[in-house]
């Protein structure tokens, strides 16, 4: 592409970019979030008296861990991602289904 | 050992017996009384991530994700007190927790969250004046740099990432397919917000937050995306408020 | 982002003594709009310490509008090791941009060798400890140049190793580091209770002429422990008949003084918290000037 293209091509982008402010970008895919629930907080409050996760014991060790059954990870039958490749537009749909 | 090394130890170990020197002030042993501010230290700090981090929560479930974090805070306890950013080490946490390792999509959803933290008490900034990029000669936008605005944030995933933030999060959101999403976290006001950045976005983005002028970080995103879309990629910056400063090429 | 330009302009010298309340974001409009009889919040410290955003901007709301005592919770002042030198230097900040009426801080730790434990760790009171409180104290001071107030915990254990009264202990930092003191009246039912010890007789124990805030908060049963139950710091509810009462008896000693209510924990609606404030207005009505 030569210079002047190129200059042209970027010029004219931000001109649509611009014009298309007032409208329509942001609709569909911006996401507006939560606001003040955002922020966790530091307080001086006292919580959770003397039985619960303080005391339990931690005995995970390497992979001793099991999950409990539960959470959209188990339903959500995510389609496996290519990876690396996959950005450049290649990207195509495997048949095993993540996560189990 | 320090009293205090002995008691922070024996708040985040329960299998250590209670601290040498305690009692309930009738006489007595300090007993389940010790319990009190263990449950306070780990409760305290798991609930802090459960807010952090509600989409990791919904993907992994709540007793996985309160029984993970106990395992977490104890390798990666806050290294400050403000706890409203507390959790930048989860990601890193997550992708190394072997239970977990066949959901790869993970740490990048943790990412994003706290990107999105973040971008919420980053500094506030003027936008840039679209009037001055209209008003900018053709030949001297390609060797001009913009700063970025400090609460932006870009999180590149080889995951359908925002997808699958906002499956989990909100109603009626469709499942996601499988095409990895770059995700762009702007702030225009006080509320963060996310946009999908498309093909070359992310790439055109971190060249120019890393300095380059703008024809440097169009090539660099043609050359991750050959069907790199600017002016998407535009909109999704100017709209949310993430330019900050343009300085025509002047001053290379 | 905290520049001068962005520095409140009312500049409040010290508090009223009259009623405050802990600010929590979901009160901001009622605030706003409707606060009477609250004349000052109180606000954490560490809420406060990001670069921008939403919660400085109604910080700065705020303080145009009302009195604003910033309360630390993560200096942890009775620490073993050095005060946090970033940490300072974030409070440094944030006084010198909001220049609030009060400054407060507890009598605990909760930082051990880099880690922030996210609570209120108990003391034994030593001569060893009272060394290393007042020299922190001296530290923040410096830093924040002004007097601090220090506030007595909420006890759940003791120290064998203890050689002082607790009010004893806060009476000595204050002769050595002028710094005032901050009496949470609900946190002495609570010691008193856990302990076995008489909370009037620790309040005719307290220096009250040091007193620069009165708190009160809610407090819980522990559902866990057998025989008499713990009492719990939740500020999660009203506070207690005996609290109420308590705090009579101590503003009879003290005379009247900026009045605050905690509420941390399952937050209420605003008409709810502001009759607990109006409860607690009455109460310091009742007091001769």
């Amino acid at each position: 592409m030569s210079t002047m293209i190129k200059t042209a091509a970027i010029a004219g982008a931000f001109t649509a970019a611009l014009a298309a402010q007032a409208t329509t970008v942001s609709a569909a895919e911006q996401v507006k979030c939560f606001g003040v629930s955002l922020a966790g907080e530091n307080d001086c409050k006292a919580g959770a008296g003397t039985t619960c996760a303080g005391t339990s014991k931690v005995d995970y060790q390497g992979n001793a861990w099991s999950l409990v059954d539960e959470g959209n990870c188990t339903a959500m039958e995510l389609p496996a991602m290519d990876d690396g490749t996959a950005r450049e537009g290649a990207l195509e749909e495997l048949d095993r289904d993540l996560p189990a | 050992m320090s009293d205090q090394t002995t008691f922070s130890a024996a708040l985040l170990d329960a299998d250590k017996p209670v601290p040498p020197g305690l009692g309930d002030g009738r006489g007595g042993p300090a007993g389940r009384r010790f319990d009190f501010y263990r449950n306070n230290v780990v409760s305290s700090l798991i609930d802090a991530l459960e807010v952090g981090f509600p989409a990791v929560q919904k993907l992994i479930g709540p007793t996985n994700f309160r029984a993970i974090m106990g395992v977490f805070l104890r390798q990666h306890p806050p290294q400050e007190p403000m706890i409203a950013v507390y959790g930048a080490m989860l990601p890193g946490f997550l992708a190394q927790f072997p239970p977990l390792a066949h959901l790869g999509y993970l740490p990048d959803v943790a990412r994003l969250e706290q990107a999105l933290r973040e971008s919420y008490h980053a500094a506030d900034c003027t936008p840039l004046d679209p009037a001055i990029l209209q008003n900018l000669p053709p030949e001297t936008l390609l060797s001009a740099r913009i700063t970025l605005t400090p609460a932006l944030r870009i999180i590149r995933s080889r995951w359908p990432v925002h997808a699958i933030w906002a499956y989990n999060l909100q109603d009626g959101a469709p499942k996601p397919s499988g095409v990895p999403q770059d995700v762009i976290v702007t702030r225009p006001a006080y509320d963060p917000q996310m946009a999908v950045a498309g093909p070359g976005g992310a790439a055109f983005t971190t060249s120019l937050a890393s300095g380059a002028p703008v024809g440097a970080a169009h090539d660099a995103a043609l050359a991750e995306a050959p069907g790199f879309d600017l002016p998407a990629i535009l909109g999704v910056l100017i709209s949310g408020q993430a330019l900050h400063h343009l300085n025509s090429g002047d001053a290379q | 982002m905290l520049d001068d330009t962005a520095r409140p302009s009312a500049l409040h010298g010290a508090l009223p003594h009259g009623i405050g309340v802990g600010y929590k974001a979901q009160h901001y409009s009622d605030l706003m709009a409707n606060a009477a009889p609250v004349e000052w919040l109180e606000i954490h410290a560490e809420n406060y310490m990001g670069d921008g955003g939403r919660p400085l901007a109604q910080l700065r709301a705020l303080s145009e509008r009302f009195a604003i005592s910033v309360h630390g919770v993560g200096l942890s002042i009775g620490g073993e090791g050095p005060l946090d030198s970033d940490h300072l230097d974030r409070l440094r900040h944030l006084v010198n941009w909001l220049n609030p009426a009060s400054f407060s801080e507890h009598l605990a730790w909760s930082t051990h060798d880099g880690a922030y434990l996210n609570d209120l760790l108990p003391l034994p009171y030593t001569p060893a400890t009272l060394a290393r409180v007042s020299d922190h104290i001296d530290a923040l001071q410096e830093a924040i140049g002004r007097p601090m107030l220090l506030e007595n915990p909420s006890s759940y254990l003791a120290f064998e190793a203890s050689t002082m009264s607790e009010t004893d202990f806060l009476a000595e930092v204050a002769a050595r580091t002028g710094c005032g003191l901050l009496l949470d009246v609900n946190n002495v039912f609570i010691s008193a209770h856990n302990l076995g010890l008489d909370a009037r007789s620790y309040i005719d124990a307290f220096p009250v002429q040091h007193i620069g805030e009165l708190h009160l908060g809610g407090h819980d049963e522990d559902a866990g422990t057998h025989g008499a139950p713990l009492l719990i710091d939740s500020h999660g509810r009203e506070v207690a008949g005996p609290v109420w009462a308590l705090l009579d008896y101590t503003l009879a000693r003290s005379g009247p003084r900026p009045l605050l209510i905690e509420w941390d924990a399952d937050v209420p609606d605003w008409p709810i918290l502001q009759a607990e404030a109006a409860r607690a207005a009455a109460a310091l009505a009742r007091v001769p000037a």
